[in-house]
């Protein structure tokens, strides 16, 4: 494959050039937070740290942390670093117990997050002759507008296809000649299946590559989805509280995810001591957006765990690689693509009047996520009618779908029968092999 | 007019019904009657026993949800039709059967069929009206 860039001036820019460049963003970011955003002020503040402290990336440890509480205690505007009216887009994620994460983009912001996954695109050998076959969600998650936005900045003809409806994705796939698709990478496996099925095999579809992201999979995944496609499958990262997919991407080298360092800087920290690590150590993955307008976050702490290696790539991109996250730091599970807290199946539980003995299992059969939920019944719901039962279950599920953007198969069991233990309850039995 | 069936939920994994059953006859309930409601993950152990609201109680301290539900229970000749014409009358009473199961009695001839129906009295006036008498709890024992 020839090497393909949508920013070479970027992705190839010599270390030090980076470096400046990121730098002086900093140092303008940093005001231009401390100067429109109180919550920060007042974060900065107690920290003791004044905005004419950061004189270079060298000094960016000094800054305070921000976490998922912060958006959540500053929801929705006390984060915003423009006024309302020179902002055009807001996308969005699930957060604990129910509250969203909304983040807001000014056209710049929407422009830039583009670039990136221009730059994604483009890494994966896309040019203004591919068929670019979009089918993440469209919508307030950011998978969809993201890998949209990019596909149309490197001229491909876009399918914006949103996820689900696997006859239409497949029809307009082979009717169109899709040459790339985006979308999570059990969607791919799922609709590598399909098309097996409908007597398809990869000679005869001339797609060609594949973006996935939004959760975790592994290699023997990858492999799978290549051979059963007949394709290059990457790995695409990102987060909504950033901008959204193309935080970092996979190159031809397919070895970890090139970190777009003009527009955000990565640390590496310990979770327990927030302690800075050194290149290759296993830590917390803390980002800083340079160029953000409206939605500027510093040191926003991801909870992903993962390692930064900046070395020489064979794709001729500077950019510092991040390996897939190896874990997380907190209890968030990604499920189907879906960020899911056991919090939030809590207070579903306590809001329909079960009690909080619940346990999650989560599996993946044939590279699709199963999610269920077992809960105790208590002897005043129960009745002599199976249905009523099942009605329960299934009026269950549909406040969880609410609440998490995703609908479990809801259990109900005896009471006593769900472990309780001493000390902290295990209430999600994870069978899945992510890492 | 109606009998008191006991309802028990229980988990579908094997020994939880031996469970459930040796701990009904360690305390010396006699089950007159049973029909079992089973999906993938839970059953429901439907049973007519003597003294319904006793042996409720006996479950409930056991850690069983129990429930207790009125039920009709008609005679029924063993003859050919004797169901079909007795679920007609209730069918054109406007009444609808959630469930329905058999067993044969010790004290009168013939057999006894349990409806879990959405309207008792409704079903057993159409029934009595008819000239098919619903069966008391004292009846079956």
């Amino acid at each position: 494959m020839k090497e393909n860039y949508y920013q070479p001036e970027i992705e190839c820019a010599s270390v030090e050039t980076l470096k400046a460049l990121q730098d002086e963003r900093l140092v303008k970011q940093v005001k231009h937070v401390y100067e429109n955003v109180p919550y920060y002020r007042d974060l900065m503040d107690k920290k003791g740290v004044k905005p004419e402290d950061i004189k270079s990336t060298a000094d960016l440890h000094k800054l305070p942390f921000i976490t998922k509480a912060d958006l959540r205690d500053a929801y929705p505007y006390g984060l915003l670093a423009k006024p309302l009216d020179e902002c055009v887009r807001i996308q969005s994620t699930s957060g604990t117990t129910g509250r969203r994460v909304v983040a807001f983009y000014t056209q710049h912001d929407v422009d830039l997050w583009e670039d990136c996954c221009a730059r994604a695109i483009m890494a994966v050998g896309g040019t203004k002759e591919d068929v670019c076959q979009v089918s993440y969600g469209y919508g307030l998650f950011t998978g969809g507008p993201g890998l949209n936005g990019g596909s149309h900045k490197v001229g491909c003809l876009t399918l914006p296809m949103s996820s689900g409806n696997t006859e239409r994705q497949l029809q307009f796939m082979t009717d169109l000649g899709a040459t790339i698709l985006c979308c999570t990478p059990s969607y791919a496996a799922y609709l590598g299946e399909s098309l097996h099925e409908k007597g398809y095999t990869p000679e005869t579809i001339p797609l060609k590559a594949g973006i996935f992201g939004a959760e975790p999979w592994t290699e023997e995944m990858r492999r799978d989805i290549e051979k059963s496609l007949g394709i290059k499958a990457y790995d695409i990262y990102g987060l909504t509280e950033i901008s959204g997919p193309g935080v970092s991407f996979e190159c031809s080298e397919q070895s970890g995810m090139h970190i777009n360092e003009d527009h955000f800087i990565a640390e590496i920290i310990n979770p327990e001591t927030g302690e800075v690590l050194p290149e290759g150590e296993v830590g917390e993955l803390v980002f800083t957006s340079l160029t953000k307008e409206a939605f500027p976050l510093l040191r926003y702490r991801t909870r992903d765990l993962c390692v930064l290696k900046r070395e020489k790539c064979s794709c001729g991109r500077t950019l510092i690689k991040m390996s897939k996250p190896l874990g997380r730091s907190d209890d968030m599970m990604i499920i189907r693509g879906v960020n899911v807290f056991p919090s939030q199946i809590e207070a579903v539980l306590l809001n329909e009047g079960y009690t909080p003995n619940y346990r999650i299992e989560v599996d993946r059969v044939n590279n699709t996520d199963t999610f269920d939920v077992y809960v105790e019944l208590s002897p005043e719901m129960f009745s002599d009618t199976v249905r009523e039962i099942t009605d329960r279950e299934n009026k269950l599920a549909a406040a969880m779908r609410t609440m998490l953007g995703i609908g479990p198969k809801m259990h109900l069991v005896a009471p006593k029968t769900i472990a309780r233990s001493e000390g902290k309850a295990v209430r999600v039995v994870d069978k899945r092999k992510l890492h | 007019m109606s009998v008191k069936q006991i309802s028990v939920f229980i988990e579908n994994q094997p020994g939880k019904l031996a469970e459930a059953t040796r701990y009904i006859a360690g305390h010396g309930i006699n089950l007159r009657a049973m029909s079992i409601a089973d999906t993938k993950d839970f059953g429901i152990l439907r049973v007519i026993c003597d003294d319904p609201e006793q042996s409720a109680e006996v479950l409930r301290e056991g850690g069983y949800i129990t429930n207790v539900t009125e039920v009709l229970a008609v005679g029924i000749n063993d003859a050919p039709g004797s169901l079909a014409t007795i679920l007609e009358i209730i069918a054109k009473a406007g009444v609808s059967v959630e469930y329905t199961y058999a067993f044969l009695g010790t004290r009168m001839e013939g057999a006894f069929m349990i409806f879990r129906v959405d309207d008792n009295a409704k079903a057993a006036a159409a029934l009595e009206a008819a000239g098919i008498k619903t069966v008391e709890q004292s009846d079956m024992f």
